[in-house]
């Protein structure tokens, strides 16, 4: 059974949809990245498995489970129990994600008490706990502390306290570390990486960088315009890339540009709500495209392990199949 | 904290030099003479005039009569009634506490009808119950409050017969002026009914009075509410899987209340002014009441006298608004 499992996501707000059937899971102990442009749907969707999506958005899904639970069926109630304990999220800007009229222990401490319980005293110690586990120096002075007295770097730590206080299953990591400085960056990712392995969390890693994802994930999801266009092992994704998009975006890294002048770019934006082509999304885009490819919307071939959504996938060479 | 209290004290002197130069100006641009409103019907001698010009200083130019007036309220002196030959001071305090008690329970009313409604509105945002508090909210912020003060009375004073036309309270009870708060002097007095009729005296001015700060607090909590509620912080918490009245009381009111308590001041203001036209209509014997009819009279004292006291009341509140700011929000407590 896998912690969880996806089958035709769909979030629509109004007539747009901004997740697009999408099916995916996620193992105990594993790590999935999802990249894709701004407007990809990366971020709505994993608000979804949060039952975050507020009106006029609609979810739907053949499957949305996690832990065998359905979570679409289940009471309201019983579904906030999950959220925050077992399944968690981070967000990409901490400085704004901390409410500013509450201090850093109280933040930590309702989430402890909201799904645990306990003393005052008790909760205060887990939460000194939970600071010294995401390394930041003097936990029980900063407990006392405001949001507006933390730099970038350590809010994204009190965040990260936060989301493991009641010891999640399943960690959402939203572009985490976006808004953070390079070097604290690493710092993070790090913090991250060590605690999914201490505690064998799921970890859904959702990020722009490339270089990231194929060093920590053991699997990757590509998403463009609300789709899942490829998916598959990280490792197998990044050398031999099926799609004309991850193709592209890998050749958009700066590290494949050596000894160029230029760099690779993908022209055009990810279409939004009134500017959605027929056929494959990709297409007015695609260096490959075919008419067939304008008018037909691929299917997507291949299972849940190694996916890819495109009429003409690349072969190994990376030129397209016949 | 109390560096920031000095500094916003500090710019009191020069709104205190404004408001005295404006009362001291205005009042004596509208035409009419004091004396002969005092003389009435019968008019008065030209010898008669001059005696009581030169006795009340009107004779002396402009600028050093501003100069007298401001050196006796620098040493707490705001002068005499013309009519009456009372202390103003004196005046404004026997009157004062009827004003406060109708100004508290108005607001009362607002806070109490207009945060819960724009907390409603903003969570039910683009519901029918959102636009009709806020169709609610603009009528009656856009409502002449003559015109609503004596619809409301003969509604429920003329035709239903509920709530007393005017005056504190019933003719029959005489209350001994104790803290001049009518709503506490009658339990003091012990007689039976006292109380309840002070209660129904107060409750169509306290609406009246009421409903353009109710107005006000209702949009400007819907609108801040609505910034608000979209914020991240608010995902954080709900993400936290804490329940959603706990999102919305705690998490998103502590932050939305910091614009409406600045309003909720500014109302003041909006209390103490719209109580003369509220006062005037109910009959109800209060410095709004008192400030009309001296201007009526041209009692120079009195209006610049009531007018300066209104204004330093109103400065007072707004100081500790921005104190009570300091408070809820602790970015500002902190940036020193």
């Amino acid at each position: 059974m896998s912690l969880l499992q996806l089958e035709n996501l769909s979030v629509t707000f109004g007539n747009f949809r901004a997740v697009d059937n999408i099916s995916y899971k996620v193992e105990e102990g594993e790590v999935l990245g999802i990249v894709g442009e701004s407007g990809s749907g990366k971020s709505v969707s994993s608000l979804s498995i949060m039952g975050l999506i507020d009106f006029p958005g609609k979810v739907s899904a053949d499957q949305l489970k996690f832990a065998g639970q359905d979570l679409q069926t289940m009471p309201e109630k019983q579904r906030r129990k999950l959220t925050g304990s077992d399944i968690a999220m981070i967000f990409q800007d901490p400085m704004t994600s901390l409410n500013p009229c509450f201090t850093v222990g109280y933040q930590i401490i309702e989430a402890l008490k909201t799904h645990q319980g306990g003393s005052k005293k008790e909760l205060r110690t887990r939460a000194i706990e939970l600071l010294t586990q995401v390394g930041i120096p003097a936990p029980e002075s900063r407990l006392d502390n405001y949001p507006h007295q933390l730099s970038g770097g350590m809010s994204q730590r009190v965040m990260i306290a936060m989301s493991i206080a009641c010891d999640p299953r399943l960690l959402i990591a939203d572009e985490p570390t976006t808004a953070l400085d390079v070097t604290i960056q690493a710092q993070i990712i790090d913090l991250l990486i060590e605690l999914q392995r201490k505690k064998q969390m799921g970890l859904v890693l959702i990020t722009h960088d490339l270089a990231l994802v194929a060093e920590v994930a053991h699997r990757v999801i590509v998403m463009y315009a609300g789709q899942i266009v490829e998916s598959g092992p990280a490792a197998e994704v990044f050398s031999t890339p099926k799609h004309p998009y991850t193709q592209a975006l890998l050749a958009s890294l700066p590290e494949s540009a050596s000894g160029k002048a230029r760099l690779e770019a993908l022209p055009g934006v990810v279409p939004g709500q009134y500017d959605r082509p027929a056929g494959c999304l990709l297409s007015p885009r695609c260096p490959y495209a075919t008419d067939h490819c304008r008018k037909v919307e691929p299917a997507n071939q291949g299972d849940l392990d190694r996916q890819v959504k495109c009429h003409t996938p690349l072969d190994r060479e990376g030129r397209p199949a016949a | 904290m109390f560096q920031f209290i000095f500094r916003r004290l500090s710019l009191v002197i020069p709104t205190f030099i404004g408001i005295t130069l404006l009362t001291f100006t205005l009042i004596r641009l509208i035409p009419g003479d004091p004396i002969e409103v005092m003389a009435g019907e019968r008019g008065v001698s030209a010898e008669r005039h001059a005696e009581l010009s030169a006795q009340l200083g009107f004779d002396q130019p402009l600028y050093v009569q501003y100069y007298h007036y401001v050196t006796g309220v620098l040493q707490g002196d705001l002068g005499n009634s013309l009519i009456t030959r009372e202390p103003v001071m004196k005046e404004f305090l026997t009157l004062f506490p009827a004003t406060i008690e109708l100004a508290f329970c108005a607001a009362i009313f607002a806070i109490l009808i207009g945060l819960p409604a724009g907390i409603f509105a903003a969570v039910k945002r683009g519901t029918v119950i959102d636009h009709s508090v806020m169709t609610f909210s603009l009528t009656g912020y856009s409502m002449p409050i003559f015109w609503w003060a004596l619809l409301l009375m003969l509604v429920f004073s003329v035709n239903l017969g509920w709530t007393p036309v005017s005056g504190r309270i019933d003719v029959v009870y005489w209350i001994d002026d104790v803290t001049g708060f009518m709503l506490i002097d009658s339990i003091l007095s012990g007689e039976e009914g006292a109380f309840a009729s002070a209660v129904s005296h107060l409750i169509l001015p306290s609406i009246v009075l009421g409903t353009i700060p109710m107005a006000v607090i209702a949009r400007m909590t819907r609108s801040s509410m609505l910034e608000v509620l979209s914020e991240d912080y608010i995902r954080t918490a709900r993400a936290k899987g804490i329940a959603p009245w706990r999102v919305i009381v705690i998490h998103a009111l502590r932050n939305a209340l910091i614009p409406v308590i600045t309003v909720i001041g500014l109302q003041v203001g909006i209390l103490l002014s719209g109580a003369i036209l509220t006062e005037t209509v109910f009959a109800w014997p209060g410095i709004g009441k008192w400030l009309i009819e001296s201007i009526g009279r041209r009692d120079y004292p009195v209006v610049q006298g009531g007018i300066l006291i209104v204004a330093c009341i109103i400065i007072v509140v707004n100081l500790l608004v921005d104190i009570t700011y300091g408070i809820v929000n602790p970015r500002i407590r902190h940036s020193r």
